[in-house]
């Protein structure tokens, strides 16, 4: 029963946070106060009509597009070049494919803005999405590589042997069995770029940023509940993608260990 | 076969291109109020040594070192749970509920603490916004998920039929719990450990909004000289300083793990 209670407290230290910014984002008073006086949508109103998070809204669409656009082919034929080529230097190549994930945030964003300056580039998207794809580009590589290797080569072979295309082949036969690992890269990679902060923030205009950017700039300067609004979208969201990935990919497979 | 890999290359050599740009200004001398640089000097590396910005390392390895003692103690309990449930409701229950933060960014959650911590909600005895201890409970906050899912891997391989031997020969919970279930998930608490303390030795959003501009570690140092004093080879010697730090913990875990591979 404490196993069960201490469980308990810790999960609610977990969700407190969100639970918090739903109430407050309610609040129909600009000074927080909890629990709220009363409920008013007046704070999602200015989320939709605050000219500055509108703006960036289309960049994060922008930019997330066409980072999921450009690493997941990327990614897909990297995969099947690991599992697929020789075994030498497979281990190699796979931890450089996947090293931009330790790289901390502040070193890579800063390092962008200095290539940007360097090829004049400070005011256009150009950087902002390199720098998405290549943050993106690991995430979508691990979960596209794991279905790759749960892929049999003879059902390749035997659709090959009764006479298909190679390009029938990839077609027909190999994009349709990668679907699960596809669909987790693509949710990854959504979920990896809309969120990103650091990185961005080093490399945008107030013209080209995302949205976490045009958030975290607003919480320095106003302290009214807007935010709150905004991040309970984001949390109603992210609630959906991760409840969803659940129901269709069983999260727990891809994390524990069952016998 | 391996020319499948050529797109994923050429990005890869974009990103090491910023990186090899981040090196290079790192020697190269500042010129105030300017964003032209010098000539070559270590004068950036040596600057870092200043009075101020030793403050802001040490506080950095301690402000990482309490984060990771406290996240391992949180998340053991909750990975256990999660490994060990039989109910599929309940498993699913906790892995969306820890998991969920883990896909909100950063700035959703951080903002989040900016609300809990800053007398709205509770009224604390002790202040705790734009201090060090809110900074703490902020970095718990966001480490918590990965150390969960670390740990629920190891306790998930460790067969239960060993603990129930430990307890049918006798031994009380407790013991069996530092006898038998602790060591054979050290893998797990060691490996959590070192990727949390790396990650938060470079955490950035956290102390930058629940410290205030009064508690620093090394990246709001990056971001003040990068973005604010425009100091580009300053600021990017101590991103590689973290860049550094954060190298040598996870090459200290690769070798952890081969030696146990072996």
């Amino acid at each position: 029963v404490i196993r069960r209670l201490v469980v308990l407290a810790l999960v609610a230290f977990m969700t407190l946070p969100t639970a918090v910014v739903i109430a407050v984002s309610f609040n129909p008073t600009a000074i927080l106060s909890f629990p709220p006086a009363g409920l008013s949508l007046h704070w999602y109103v200015n989320v939709l009509t605050y000219p500055q998070f509108q703006r960036a809204a289309v960049n994060s669409l922008v930019v997330t597009g066409f980072a999921v656009v450009i690493a997941l082919p990327v990614g897909t034929l990297a995969a099947l070049g690991l599992e697929r080529g020789p075994g030498r230097g497979r281990e190699l190549w796979a931890a450089l494919l996947l090293s931009p994930v330790v790289v901390p945030g502040v070193a890579a964003g800063l390092g962008f803005l200095i290539l940007a300056a360097a090829l004049g580039l400070l005011r256009s998207r150009v950087v902002l999405i390199a720098a998405h794809v290549a943050l993106v580009l690991p995430f979508v590589l691990r979960s596209v590589w794991v279905s790759v290797r749960n892929l049999d080569p003879t059902v390749e072979r035997a659709a090959a042997s009764l006479g298909a295309s190679p390009w029938r082949v990839f077609r027909r036969v190999t994009l349709p069995l990668l679907r699960p690992g596809l669909f987790a890269a693509v949710l990854f990679a959504i979920v990896v770029s809309i969120n990103e902060f650091v990185v961005s923030l080093f490399i945008s205009t107030r013209v080209t940023e995302i949205l976490p950017v045009a958030m975290f700039t607003y919480v320095v300067n106003y302290t009214d509940p807007t935010i709150a609004a905004l991040s309970t979208l984001f949390i109603a969201v992210t609630f959906a993608a991760v409840w969803l990935a659940d129901r269709y990919l069983e999260l727990g497979r891809l994390f524990l260990h069952h016998r | 076969v391996r020319g499948l890999l050529a797109p994923a290359v050429v990005i890869l050599a974009v990103f090491a291109a910023a990186l090899g740009s981040l090196f290079r200004l790192s020697v190269l001398e500042f010129v105030p109020g300017s964003l032209q640089t010098g000539g070559l000097t270590f004068a950036n590396f040596r600057a870092v040594l200043a009075p101020q910005y030793l403050e802001a390392i040490r506080d950095t390895v301690v402000l990482s070192g309490a984060t990771t003692a406290l996240t391992l103690v949180g998340a053991y309990p909750v990975a256990y749970a999660l490994a060990r449930t039989p109910s599929r409701g309940v498993r699913s229950a906790l892995l969306v509920l820890t998991l969920a933060p883990f896909f909100t960014g950063a700035i959703v959650r951080t903002y989040a603490w900016v609300l809990v911590l800053g007398n709205t909600v509770i009224s604390w005895p002790l202040p705790m916004l734009f201090t060090e201890r809110g900074v703490l409970v902020g970095l718990v906050h966001f480490s918590m998920p990965t150390m969960i899912l670390i740990l629920a891997a190891a306790l998930s391989h460790i067969d239960p039929a060993y603990e129930r031997a430990a307890a049918s020969l006798g031994a009380r919970p407790a013991r069996v719990f530092w006898r038998v279930t602790l060591p054979l998930s050290m893998p797990g608490v060691v490996s959590g450990s070192l990727i949390v303390f790396a990650w938060t030795l470079s955490a950035f959003p956290t102390p930058e909004l629940l410290g205030g501009g009064k508690v620093k570690m090394i990246a709001n140092v990056v971001k003040d000289l990068a973005l604010d004093s425009f100091n580009w080879p300053g600021a990017a010697a101590f991103a590689i300083l973290t860049f550094a730090l954060t190298l040598g913990l996870l090459a200290g875990l690769g070798r952890l793990a081969a030696g146990r591979a072996r």
